[in-house]
């Protein structure tokens, strides 16, 4: 509102010249009697667009306009002024307060906005539109279309002429409501399919009728597509969200055979190594807060793989070879984890903000808005995937975690010093859960529960995909992202999930090994 | 590795007065030290032991069917949790049937429905008002789930630690469906509040007692039939299963069926603990499926020690004795406790306590 008031003033400053008078008569009669007359009132008066009016307007806005002896006076403090002459008043005892309901109100705010419409500053006349969708009728259609044929700018012009539009749609002018049925047509606002709908049942004629259900299958086939993107894109946001906690797994499972049950905890050392770093550029260098994400990136995956290789050295290498042993040992280390956070940085979830360059979003459709974190992890999902891609196809050491997978003691042989290769591939595995963690503080809550949410659904990522493979990961990350919000959609978010579970293990039952099996001739394969 | 008696005979003398030491404590110790022995004797027995012990029993029931899937079968389930709820959603049925008119809102309708403004019975709740039939339910439905389960899993040779995953995304299932109320399973809070079983009050110390000797009685019973199981031929086909598999399948034995039968039973009387266990801690909740519950009986029997019977009981009894220990004593230390309990047991003890007391056994 603030922000109207600072406008409406050098709109004055700009227009005291030319200032007619707004008689009294009529400023009574926008303050007093039954909200249709007030409102008719308030849009002849208007439609003169005289100047005058916006101060008396924003003084009926702020509640500071009281009724005494058939005037109306507008009081702020112990000054009080007659609305229509700006003379100055005596408050008598027996004033009235005027009273708003919303539907005023908006009558009100949308007047006031339809001022706005000739400043000529863009953003202020595109508010202005913004301000009137509520509020418009009839009596401002003439406004609209002097104002749109004034408008220079072309995505604004559209919005006026839509405006426009939804004024005359209550037209009495058959014609009129026909031509405004048809115009509508073109929005893409799900206001509009509401606004339509709702006209569909007042009206009477079948001419209109027709042209309005015509529009309103336009309009929602438009909108349909918004929402089928919409759900799309979540969609993808959750698979690589997924992927990035898979693809940490895919090494220490898929390659290294290692179930780790405190993968999800290393995400969440991750993510409070986001939150450490977070604080730290809050104290010690606020002035570069927004960068603390990039700092905390290269220091989550350090974080998490030196946890990573500790475990590997001490735990886990003792049980290669015993996968179900390998599984509850991790567990406990899961708890162990879980409760040191709890210890450390207690029982809450504790905040991560988004630096000011990830908040907000893209509005690619009126329906659809592309978050930028979101965005963000998308970008960075696929960067990590291609880093580890190159990392383990083309690198000396990606040739040694190769190796040792398909032949320890011959890479042994080979002088390959195995137990080192699988402290390495353990904590690049831990790396990435910790850059997942990364990710995941932009999107969600840290606490220190984090990783439980994910461990079900990233194991079965890796189920789905296969053991030994990235690709498997990819596709099942994705796959299984998209088809969970599909299903979200359809069924809710509960059963959604319990289909995504069913799904799974009826797959399981025709590729036992995954989307990409590993071909080969055991037995137990 | 298993005390493998003489064939034909079920145990040697030393295990039937073990046996027999046993049901003594449970039978005549427990109730005459709680109920004949005066409240301010030093040899009195509080309630709160007694219930305890109950529950440690019912526990002790899934130690020993986890030990008979994964001790001597090799199938590591991390989905046990299910078939204990589901028997004790399916007890619990039964117990808010019984509380009759004497619910907060006064309806023959259990409360948690009246709340959600529901005016019939759901259709699974058909049989709730016999006590037979209803325990009928709760050996068929865990029964019914872990055979469809099992069929389709074993028949596709899913095994080793993809089995262990697949079992513990049923329990997750379970527990998101359990969580909702349109499930007609109370929700977040399932059942609780409970007043009555067979019509008769069971907040009273004599009903605790006997619901404990029964869960003792139930733990005897199940550990002679595990024992009689692993002495047959049947029980040396599982015992081969889980050392080599393939060759099982090579000597021209079909895996799947043993494995199915095993992991149906198994099933079973993880659902009768569950059944013995609501109306001893008078709630019953989706939390019991989580995935850590059914994870934790996995410890109870590596603790105690694997392939032998004894071990898991005696493994339950550690850790949850630990445990209610731990969370009066040093709450924040219990999952510290809990966790390298868990590594300690992989690491260091792979034949549990049982192992370690007879490996000392031998030396002297």
């Amino acid at each position: 509102m603030s922000f109207l008031k600072g406008t409406f003033g050098c709109l004055l400053l700009a227009l005291a010249g030319w200032a007619c008078a707004l008689t009294p008569e009529q400023a009574l009669r926008i303050a007093e009697g039954e909200s249709d007359d007030r409102i008719a009132a308030l849009n002849a008066a208007a439609a003169t667009r005289d100047a005058a009016l916006v101060p008396y307007l924003q003084a009926l806005l702020a509640d500071e306009v009281k009724l005494a002896g058939g005037k109306a006076l507008i009081v702020r403090g112990d000054d009080v002024v007659e609305a229509a002459t700006g003379a100055k008043a005596t408050l008598p005892d027996d004033a009235e307060d005027v009273v708003n309901n919303n539907r005023m109100r908006q009558a009100l705010e949308g007047a006031l906005a339809a001022f706005n419409l000739s400043s000529p500053d863009r953003e202020v006349r595109a508010k202005a539109i913004a301000d009137m969708k509520d509020s418009v009728d009839e009596g401002l259609a003439d406004l609209l279309d002097k104002a749109a044929s004034a408008e220079t700018d072309l995505g604004l012009k559209a919005q006026l002429e839509l405006l426009k539009a939804t004024a005359l749609i209550s037209s009495p002018d058959k014609a009129k409501r026909i031509a405004a049925a048809t115009l509508l047509a073109g929005s893409a606002d799900p206001a509009t399919g509401a606004l339509l709908a709702a006209k569909l049942d007042e009206e009477a004629d079948a001419e209109v009728k027709a042209a309005i259900r015509r529009s309103i299958d336009t309009v929602q086939a438009r909108l349909a597509w918004g929402e089928r993107l919409g759900v799309l894109f979540t969609g993808i946001s959750l698979g690589s969200i997924l992927l990035l906690v898979a693809l940490g797994l895919a090494i220490t499972y898929g390659l290294m055979g290692v179930i780790n049950m405190a993968h999800g905890e290393l995400m969440m050392i991750g993510a409070y190594a986001t939150y450490v770093v977070q604080n730290l550029f809050r104290e010690y260098l606020p002035a570069a807060f927004d960068w603390y994400v990039i700092a905390a990136i290269p220091l989550s995956f350090f974080t998490a793989a030196l946890v990573g290789a500790v475990l590997e050295r001490t735990v886990i290498r003792w049980l290669y070879g015993r996968p179900l042993e390998t599984l509850l040992a991790t567990w406990g280390i899961s708890l162990i984890l879980m409760q040191l956070v709890r210890t450390i940085f207690g029982a809450q979830n504790v905040g991560v903000e988004n630096p000011s360059w990830l908040s907000g979003g893209l509005q690619v459709l009126p329906n659809l808005t592309l978050p930028y974190n979101r965005l963000a992890i998308m970008a960075f999902a696929a960067l990590v995937l291609i880093g580890v891609t190159l990392l383990i196809n083309k690198t000396r050491l990606g040739l040694f975690v190769r190796g040792v997978t398909q032949n320890r003691r011959m890479a042994a042989c080979m002088g390959v010093n195995t137990a080192r290769v699988d402290t390495y591939a353990f904590s690049l595995g831990a790396g990435i859960a910790g850059l997942a963690g990364c990710a995941l503080s932009q999107v969600g809550n840290v606490g220190p529960d984090l990783g439980q949410g994910y461990i079900v659904d990233s194991f079965m990522v890796v189920v789905l995909g296969g053991v030994g493979q990235l690709a498997g990961a990819v596709y099942a990350g994705l796959g299984l992202g998209v088809l969970n919000k599909l299903l979200e959609g359809w069924q809710g978010a509960v059963l959604a999930k319990i289909m995504v579970l069913v799904f799974i293990v009826v797959f399981i039952q025709k590729r036992p090994q995954g989307i990409f099996a590993m071909k080969g001739r055991s037995a137990e394969a | 590795m298993a005390l493998s008696s003489p064939r034909g005979t079920l145990l040697g003398p030393k295990g039937w007065t073990g046996v027999l030491a046993a049901a003594l404590v449970i039978g005549v110790l427990i109730p005459l030290l709680n109920l004949a022995v005066a409240p301010d004797s030093a040899f009195h027995l509080s309630e709160y032991y007694v219930s305890l012990t109950g529950k440690i029993l019912c526990y002790a029931i899934c130690a020993l069917a986890m030990d008979l899937i994964w001790g001597y079968t090799g199938i590591l389930s991390l989905g046990h949790g299910v078939f204990f709820a589901l028997g004790g959603y399916g007890m619990g049925m039964y117990l808010m049937r019984q509380i009759g008119r004497e619910g907060s809102y006064k309806s023959d309708l259990p409360d948690f429905m009246v709340f959600l403004d529901w005016k019939d019975l759901p259709w699974h709740w058909a049989w709730s008002d016999s006590f037979v039939l209803q325990m009928l339910l709760v050996i068929a439905v865990p029964g019914l789930l872990a055979f469809v389960f099992g069929f389709f899993a074993f028949r596709s040779r899913i095994k080793g630690v993809y089995f262990s995953i697949i079992t513990q995304a049923l329990t997750f299932a379970a527990m998101l469906l359990f969580f909702r109320n349109e499930t007609g399973f109370g929700g977040n809070n399932g059942f609780t509040d409970f007043k009555r079983i067979l019509d008769m009050p069971l907040n009273t110390p004599g009903m605790r007692v006997f619901l404990c000797v029964l869960s003792g009685a139930v733990l005897i019973a199940f550990f002679l039939m595990a024992r009689m199981i692993v002495n047959s031929k049947y029980g040396r086909v599982l015992q081969a299963i889980r050392d080599a598999e393939t060759r099982v399948m090579f000597t021209g034995y079909n895996p799947v069926a043993y494995k199915l039968s095993i992991w149906t039973l198994s099933a079973v009387m993880c659902a009768v603990a569950g059944a013995l266990y609501v109306p001893q801690v008078g709630i019953i909740n989706p939390g019991e499926m989580s995935p850590a519950a059914s994870i934790e009986m996995a410890i109870w029997a590596a603790v105690g020690g694997r392939a032998t019977l004894i071990g898991p009981i005696v493994g339950a009894f550690f850790v949850n004795g630990a445990k209610s220990w731990f969370t009066v004593a040093f709450p924040e230390y219990w999952l510290f406790f809990l966790g390298a309990l868990f590594i300690a047991v992989t690491l260091f003890l792979p034949h549990g306590i049982v192992g370690l007391l007879r490996k000392k056994g031998e030396r002297s």
